[in-house]
């Protein structure tokens, strides 16, 4: 190896220029990138341009812009010794997804249970730690959720919605998944049962209140529901809203839910139907078993795991049922429910820290599930 | 034998015809909406969608003049052999003959028609209701009458656009952030990797009513409340513990071999997620991307909190709902408007409909 002495100092000389360049870059760029956004960010809150134009730069930006920090950040750490970067290119793949879930996630619960222990307007602002203590109400929000006159409703008709929604459909999914298993057009029914997955609850209010739609009784009814009823000689009634049979009109907003859903269940049960192997039922067809006794001896004991997941999520999504009850009755005529009380406390009365102990309600209802998942993560002990 | 395969017939037929008792209960409230949209809106509000099918209905073939035939309509009246009161005759009498006698006007200038029970079909469909739904400036409609009314649109058009800028960055970004993060959950190794995964699993049913009070206060704080930002973001956080764990469940199982080859050939993990492990996992990117995209499409409640604040924004869900308590027996536009909303979640659940299955078989619990 034979270097020249001014080799040398120019190659430290310009050592010294790259890593100054280098160190120059690995700012500016970050800087330049944040500019950038920050200019685009601008651009759609004026949203003075063409909706279409706001749209496609909407779109690009946004998903432009996710992409865009990764690769600066890990670009970054690349440019770090190889031992900086075996410890930090981790967190560049891992940060953004813990930071986003600590955000919008974890800490909420901690801040809203904070939030449920004060009165309306939460912690006083800028207070000392004596000041917020002496504003706290303790548990008495809690106390309210549990004796209020619409909350108890609401405890009722979620009730119901389980009782009625959750149970039918997880029946009628398991009922349809049987009979199309049977069928020659197994395809084509189960799409059509299949296709109000793809419909909002805010549009299916919209299917439904048409079929309930009423009319007085001497003009011709437009909703199907009242035109077979009056075509059966009976009174036309505005379903939802018929004050006579509360809490039943609830029913018929239950009604919504499970047509929403069978699908959903239907398909998770069609799946599980089709693992059963064909010799254990074909051994119970020679032992004489008739079907409905392959059915409950077979069928449903080797489903149960399926069983137990359909319902859960079928469960907690009838926990948290909003929409649909909120565009077709508002919670009027005693249909309010526990997520509609928490939107109305929180978002109407401005009442944060009632609505923030309705929100901790509804996660202490989750929280079994919680622990039945972790379990069964802790028993994979594939991690 | 023959009784073993007609019970088997019979089986068969009661098999199928449940089903398709079934289908068509889970089909026709759809469908009815569907035909609606297209009808003119003076027939929506007349009769029910189900007279496109043909029906038998009233027609009149005949119209008698009351003075001509002298009528003293204060006593019960002989008219073509039927004897009836004015009153009678106002809610319609039927004759021998299966005709129909009803008198139309008041006691003294009134007609009487003559009508006939025939088939017919209501046909009368129209573009309209989708032109009004759809347009956001004011719209001209002409009534039977000839008189011409002015009455703004309901801009679905732009809901339409704000809906796609709303959904499409919210179902790639949690994707592009989980996919990232299920990587190095299944392949890097670094401190806290188990406790941050457990806190995946366990927020994966955290009902997500627990953060939008916290949320929206940071929200205002930041000053992005009412912006596709701040939606973004929204969904992001809350479709994330399911597209983590879903995509860890996936990028976890693809072959340790081909990962490790390309290591030796001294590529980077960068280099490694972005040319081997994305185009591996499209099958379960596609699923995921489905289930969120419907879920943003159609999703309500998120839309109302974070861009409720805002008319600029607002999404095709929330300006249905306000069609529905502002003017909820505007039928023309609420049936037209509800199918807008719908149309493209359908074409996307129709023509993907197999990967979304397979995204629901592979875990479907979310918050």
């Amino acid at each position: 190896m034979q270097y020249d002495s001014s080799n040398e100092e120019l190659s430290t000389g310009s050592r010294i220029l790259a890593t100054v360049l280098r160190i120059l870059l690995m700012v500016a760029i970050p800087l330049i990138a944040f500019f950038v956004m920050y200019q685009g960010f601008l651009f759609l809150r004026a949203g003075d341009a063409p909706k279409w134009l706001v749209t496609i730069v909407a779109i690009i930006w946004g998903v432009g812009g996710v992409a865009a920090l990764y690769w600066i950040f890990n670009w970054l750490v690349e440019q770090m010794g190889d031992r900086w970067r075996a410890a930090l290119q981790p967190f560049v793949f891992v940060g953004p997804a813990v930071a986003i879930l600590i955000w919008y996630l974890a800490l909420p619960t901690f801040r809203t249970f904070w939030l449920s222990l004060f009165g309306r307007d939460g912690p006083p602002r800028g207070a000392s730690l004596s000041e917020t203590f002496g504003a706290m109400v303790g548990l008495s929000n809690y106390g309210a959720v549990f004796t209020d006159r619409l909350m108890r409703e609401a405890f009722r008709n979620n009730l119901m919605w389980i009782v009625f929604g959750a149970t039918i459909t997880v029946l009628m999914g398991l009922l349809i998944a049987v009979l199309a298993d049977r069928s020659k057009f197994e395809r084509i029914g189960k799409s059509f049962i299949f296709l109000p997955m793809a419909i909002s609850f805010v549009g299916a209010g919209v299917i439904w209140n048409f079929i309930y739609e009423v009319r007085p009784e001497n003009v011709p009814q437009i909703g199907l529901l009242n035109a077979i009823v009056v075509g059966l000689g009976g009174q036309p009634q505005d379903w939802p809203r018929w004050a006579a049979v509360i809490p039943w009109n609830n029913l018929f907003l239950i009604v919504i839910a499970i047509w929403l859903q069978a699908g959903f269940a239907m398909v998770l049960f069609s799946a599980a139907l089709k693992g059963i192997p064909s010799d254990l039922m074909e051994a119970g067809r020679v032992d004489g078993a008739n079907e409905i006794q392959i059915f409950f001896r077979i069928m449903v004991p080797y489903i149960m795991g399926t069983i137990i997941t359909v319902s859960t999520t079928v469960v907690i999504f009838t926990l948290k049922i909003f929409d649909v009850v909120w565009v077709m009755t508002g919670g009027q005529v005693s249909t309010e429910v526990i997520a509609t009380q928490f939107f109305r406390q929180s978002f109407i009365a401005r009442n944060s820290g009632y609505g923030s102990a309705i929100a901790i309600v509804l996660l202490v209802t989750v929280i079994p599930v919680m622990i039945y998942n972790l379990r069964q993560f802790r028993e994979q002990e594939a991690f | 034998m023959q009784s073993q395969r007609s019970k088997r017939l019979v089986n068969g037929l009661l098999v199928n015809g449940a089903l398709l008792f079934i289908v068509l209960l889970w089909t026709v409230p759809t469908f009815g909406l569907f035909i609606s949209s297209w009808r003119d809106r003076e027939a929506i509000q007349a009769t029910g969608w189900w007279n496109i099918f043909p029906h038998r209905a009233w027609e009149t073939v005949r119209v008698i003049d009351v003075n001509e035939l002298g009528l003293d309509a204060t006593a019960p009246m002989l008219i073509e052999g039927t004897t009836a009161t004015f009153e009678e005759l106002r809610a319609g009498v039927e004759t021998p003959n299966g005709q129909r006698l009803t008198w139309i006007g008041n006691r003294r200038l009134g007609r009487i028609e003559v009508q006939e029970q025939n088939w017919t079909v209501d046909w009368d469909f129209t573009t309209e209701n989708y032109r009004q739904v759809l347009g956001g400036k004011d719209f001209e409609l002409t009534r039977p009458d000839g008189t011409v009314e002015v009455i703004p649109g309901d801009d679905f058009g732009g809901a339409f656009l704000n809906s796609l800028a709303v959904a499409i960055p919210a179902t790639i970004i949690p994707i592009l952030i989980a996919a990232f993060a299920a990587y190095a959950f299944a392949w890097m190794n670094f401190p806290g990797r188990r406790v941050l995964f457990i806190m995946v699993v366990a927020l994966l049913v955290v009902p997500l009513q627990i953060a939008l009070v916290p949320i929206l206060r940071d929200y205002a704080w930041l000053g992005i409340n009412g912006t596709f930002l701040a939606i973004w973001l929204a969904h992001t956080g809350f479709g994330l513990p399911l597209a983590t764990y879903l995509l860890f469940n996936y990028i976890s199982a693809l072959p340790r071999e081909t990962l490790e080859s390309a290591f030796i050939d001294g590529a980077s993990h960068f280099t490694v997620f972005l040319r081997l492990i994305l185009p591996l996992s499209v099958p379960a990117l596609a699923s995921f991307a489905i289930f969120q995209f419907l879920w943003v499409w159609n999703d309500y409640l998120v839309a109302l909190i974070f861009l409720g604040s805002n008319p600029e924004t607002e999404v095709v869900t929330m300006r249905l709902a306000d069609i529905v308590g502002s003017r909820g027996n505007d039928w023309h536009l609420l049936t037209a408007g509800a199918f807008i909303t719908m149309i493209l979640p359908l074409i996307v659940f129709f023509s993907l409909q197999r990967y979304f299955v397979r995204g629901l078989l592979a875990g479907s619990v979310k918050g």
